[in-house]
């Protein structure tokens, strides 16, 4: 009988769980957590902290999942190393477990750069874990001064998310725009202006040089007191399981389109390994969920010897502030379609016949039918482009076309 | 399991289908209670324009990448049923991001919402169905 050892209690980690018992009702799974927690949806820690959901309702599972799924769930152990060899793996208690199967799926882990005077923060917290939610909410007074380093996707969630229960919120960019990984100049000054309307105060192409206690010095010699300093500056893939064991590690574990790792019956997934963006043409790090997910999904039916592949993986993110939508996918190459009315922003990019990428802002309704044409790489000469132009809408498709999507089983 | 199919060929356009929607899922007794004067937020949708049209809805894929893409497990599969735990939503529309027909939007209340097949409401028939003048909607099981 097959045994399974999942390293990770989050969407990859659970989707493995769900691909392999797809395939595999047998097999034993055991799935090891350094987190105390039954598995809960990371990204939103930033609604937890908003009041939009609770610690229940965040739950990613329902209560019996480890139960109906036959996982033994071991929450609160630490993994130290992979043997491939022996096929072991040993908890920070010693303890070695063997494997038939190996899942890793160990996330990534907030990177804290140096920043001399770092050490004299009183009050400084990540915010990637329930953990983290629950040391910001400890330190933050409604008369908190907080100073967000980041304005990337973690920085600005935070910042909505403590939005009313803090005094006031200043974030601190090397960029010169908000959300530079998935925003251009004009959808950043969008979003920009929205946030500082609901009270954000931004200090962009600037960085912090030294802290001084709760005094950072900027490198434009500005000076900010705060009381509550968030480093959101970015993530890195937690490799060094995998790269202690001789397995391949570039920016993030090296897989293959079933989760495959180079060491022999290990698999990774998430935001610690990378895929294969279609949009690009190029392996990378796609840190989020849904695709965490895809990844996890397809190795779970692998690992338990059905077929499934991750084809089709591109970037993608939903992401909102203070009511405000934005949702993009793809890569932003080639030529653009773009329209504008007040903060509803749109900019299409495609070339050689395909639809590469998006950013909508505001009006966001049916995006998925953008998606759609990247992920299926739709050829944009048997659509009706303009109508597509105008809106995401099946009218755009040929009557055959919607009859397959419409009049048939999906 | 039956499903919900659209034939444009048969489609008015009359939008009945919205307000039959709408209603089903009001919780109302009366149909003028629950539309009148009221903005209708139906879970099925007219598209199209003066020649073609036709309705969309969730089309219950069996392997829904919406359900896969749930950020906070709100979306689930139920017996076959995309089912949507409203509680758990809250409101990041991955799954407009992900659905290649367009098929979920939001509720009055800012969470998602989608088509259930009436399964709570209208006796497990879908009260769109029912009220299509035209037989452009059907329920039916297809291979």
């Amino acid at each position: 009988m097959a045994k399974y050892v999942i390293i990770g209690n989050s969407a990859a980690g659970v989707a493995c769980v769900e691909g392999i018992r797809s395939v595999d009702r047998e097999g034993s799974i055991t799935l090891l957590s350094s987190e105390p927690y039954h598995t809960y949806s990371r990204p939103l820690i930033s609604y937890l902290l908003e009041g939009k959901t609770d610690e229940e309702r965040m739950k990613y599972r329902p209560d019996d999942f480890y139960e109906k799924n036959g996982v033994d769930a071991r929450l609160g152990v630490r993994v130290t190393e992979i043997d491939p060899s022996e096929k072991t793996v040993t908890l920070d208690s010693g303890e070695k477990i063997p494997y038939g199967k190996l899942m890793h799926a160990a996330g990534s882990v907030p990177f804290v750069p140096k920043i001399e005077g770092m050490e004299t923060v009183e009050k400084k917290v990540t915010f990637l874990s329930l953990d983290d939610a629950k040391a910001l909410a400890d330190a933050l007074t409604p008369e908190s001064r907080v100073l967000i380093l980041g304005a990337g996707l973690i920085g600005l969630k935070c910042a909505e998310g403590i939005l009313s229960r803090a005094g006031s919120i200043t974030v601190v960019d090397l960029a010169d725009r908000v959300l530079p990984s998935i925003l251009d100049e004009t959808g950043a000054g969008i979003v920009q202006a929205h946030l500082e309307m609901h009270g954000l105060s931004f200090r962009l192409s600037d960085t912090v040089q030294r802290f001084e206690g709760n005094r950072a010095v900027l490198k434009s010699g500005e000076t900010l007191e705060f009381d509550v300093l968030v480093v959101a500056v970015g993530v890195r893939p937690s490799v060094s399981l995998i790269e202690n064991a001789g397995g391949a590690v570039r920016r993030g574990v090296a897989t293959d389109e079933t989760g495959r790792t180079s060491l022999p019956d290990v698999f990774a997934a998430g935001d610690c390994a990378e895929s294969y963006d279609i949009s690009s043409g190029q392996s990378r790090v796609l840190a989020l969920l849904p695709n965490a997910y895809f990844q996890g999904h397809a190795a779970g039916v692998t690992m338990a010897g059905g077929r499934e592949e991750l084809k089709k993986a591109i970037p993608m993110n939903a992401i909102g502030f203070m009511g405000l939508h934005i949702l993009t996918a793809g890569s932003y190459t080639g030529e653009t379609y773009v329209s504008r009315d007040g903060e509803n922003y749109k900019i299409l990019f495609y070339e050689s016949d395909l639809l590469r990428g998006f950013i909508l802002i505001g009006n966001v309704a049916r995006a998925g039918i953008y998606t759609a044409l990247i992920r299926e790489r739709t050829p944009l000469s048997g659509i009706d482009f303009a109508l597509i132009c105008e809106k995401p809408q099946l009218m755009a498709f040929t009557a055959q076309a919607r009859r397959d999507l419409l009049s048939k089983r999906q | 399991m039956k499903r919900v199919y659209v034939d444009e060929k048969w489609c008015l356009g009359c939008h009945l289908c919205e307000y039959y929607c709408a209603f089903a899922n009001s919780g109302r007794s009366s149909m003028v209670k629950a539309l009148k004067n009221r903005k209708i937020h139906p879970r099925i949708r007219i598209e199209g324009d003066n020649q073609i049209s036709f309705a969309v809805s969730c089309r219950h894929c069996t392997d829904p990448i919406c359900v896969k893409s749930c950020i906070a497990g709100a979306l689930s599969v139920e017996e076959g049923v995309v089912r949507i735990d409203e509680e758990k939503c809250v409101g990041c529309e991955t799954c407009v991001l992900v659905c290649p027909y367009g098929a979920l939007m939001p509720s009055e209340s800012g969470v998602m919402q989608k088509c259930e097949l009436c399964i709570e409401n209208a006796g497990g028939k879908p009260a769109c169905v029912a009220g299509c003048p035209n037989k452009a909607i059907i329920f039916e099981e297809r291979a």
